[in-house]
């Protein structure tokens, strides 16, 4: 047992590897056979991995899923932000730049939309629930925007740690639904060109969620989704505390 | 050589980042302004340039697509780390509150996508189905 331990602690990026291989390979295979190709085989690979952090994160109590479970620590590397964004960038390879500027005027204005529109419904619903306090109010509403927005506008105007909590978690369901509503809803929001595959990012905003629901849904659509939605948490970490709030203020 | 291409895109991506980082700055947000973006359009400008081709085909460029291949398997490690715990123990008001959020925006893509491109061809095959 020692001798596995040593090897995979010390190799941990390349069990990440080969791990991850051999789950989107059962994936692959299962959505071949079972569903005869209708669901994504890379979808299924993030919901198995979504299932897999929901345990990991059960059984050691960290929060970063399976990554804290130390045979695993490598996909916690491979996963991180840093692996992320560089194989986002890489997607932006061979996108023809008459794409971009086709859809340049809507996507700017769906990240606005994309961080008010959620920000609007957070709120409703945290009023809804009972909230009578601007910072609290805001923050809740912050959180759907973005799982960092949530905390970054919460700090900023001094809301509770409970608040500040609650507001990771919308953000965070925002994230895994996105992930996986993505390919299913695709067909019927006209998700199949990069044109509104800005629109959609902008909109959505959760990188992870964006890149990862493109993935399942389409690969050459990521690079689209991925440009406008890294815009969009910036824009939500600048309204948050700011308009938001103010807005948000006058009224209770 | 594959080391350039892949020599680029990490050029690409500091700069980007260096750039999102300023831009918060400046704006006084803790955060990274649209830094990926950012490189993904020096990337893209790149790919389109002739004057870099040396860094873009060929062997070069399988550094690139090499990292755009490795896509999905990094989506599907960065999905198993994710604070699954955290979502599903956050109650029924960050769930509804991240429920309502996502549907409403899903709502909003196809009359967006249109104020974009008003000529965009209906895709009537997958409509029907």
């Amino acid at each position: 047992m020692d001798i596995i331990e040593t090897v995979f602690l010390r190799n941990s990026l390349v069990v990440a590897f080969a791990v991850i291989g051999v789950t989107i390979w059962i994936s692959y295979f299962l959505a071949d056979k079972l569903t005869n190709g209708r669901i994504h085989g890379s979808a299924i690979a993030i919901a198995l991995g979504l299932v897999a952090a929901y345990f990991g994160g059960v059984a050691t109590g960290g929060n970063t899923g399976v990554a804290d479970v130390a045979l695993f620590s490598g996909i916690g590397l491979m996963g991180g932000g840093m692996m992320r964004d560089f194989a986002i960038v890489a997607t932006a390879f061979g996108v023809h730049l008459s794409e971009l500027k086709k859809a340049g005027l809507a996507g700017v204005i769906s990240i606005f939309a994309g961080v008010i529109v959620s920000f609007v419904v957070g709120a409703a619903i945290a009023v809804m629930f009972g909230y009578t306090d601007a910072a609290a109010i805001t923050t809740i509403g912050a959180g759907a925007v973005t799982y960092i927005v949530g905390p970054v506008t919460g700090e900023a105007i001094g809301a509770t740690d409970a608040v500040i909590t609650l507001s990771v978690a919308a953000g965070l369901v925002k994230s895994i639904l996105v992930m996986i509503g993505t390919p299913l809803v695709a067909r019927y929001i006209g998700l199949d060109n990069p044109q509104s595959a800005m629109v959609f990012g902008g909109l959505m905003g959760t990188t992870s969620g964006v890149t990862a629901g493109l993935a399942a849904t389409d690969p050459k659509l990521v690079p689209y989704g991925a440009m406008t939605a890294t815009f969009y948490t910036g824009v939500g970490c600048l309204l948050g505390p700011s308009i938001l709030y103010f807005l948000v203020s006058g009224i209770f | 050589m594959i080391v350039f291409g892949v020599a680029l895109l990490s050029i690409c991506l500091i700069l980007g980042m260096l750039i999102g980082e300023a831009l918060g700055v400046l704006l006084g947000v803790d955060a990274n302004v649209g830094g990926v973006g950012i490189a993904m359009l020096f990337l893209v400008f790149a790919s389109n340039s002739d004057a870099l081709k040396a860094l873009t085909q060929g062997t070069a460029g399988d550094g690139i697509k090499f990292w755009s291949a490795m896509y999905i398997p990094i989506v599907v490690a960065m999905a198993a780390r994710q604070n699954v715990t955290a979502a599903v123990d956050g109650g029924v008001l960050a769930l509804v509150a991240g429920v309502a959020a996502v549907v409403v925006s899903f709502a909003l893509v196809p009359i967006l996508s249109k104020l974009g491109n008003p000529k965009t061809p209906s895709f009537d095959s997958e409509e029907a189905s």
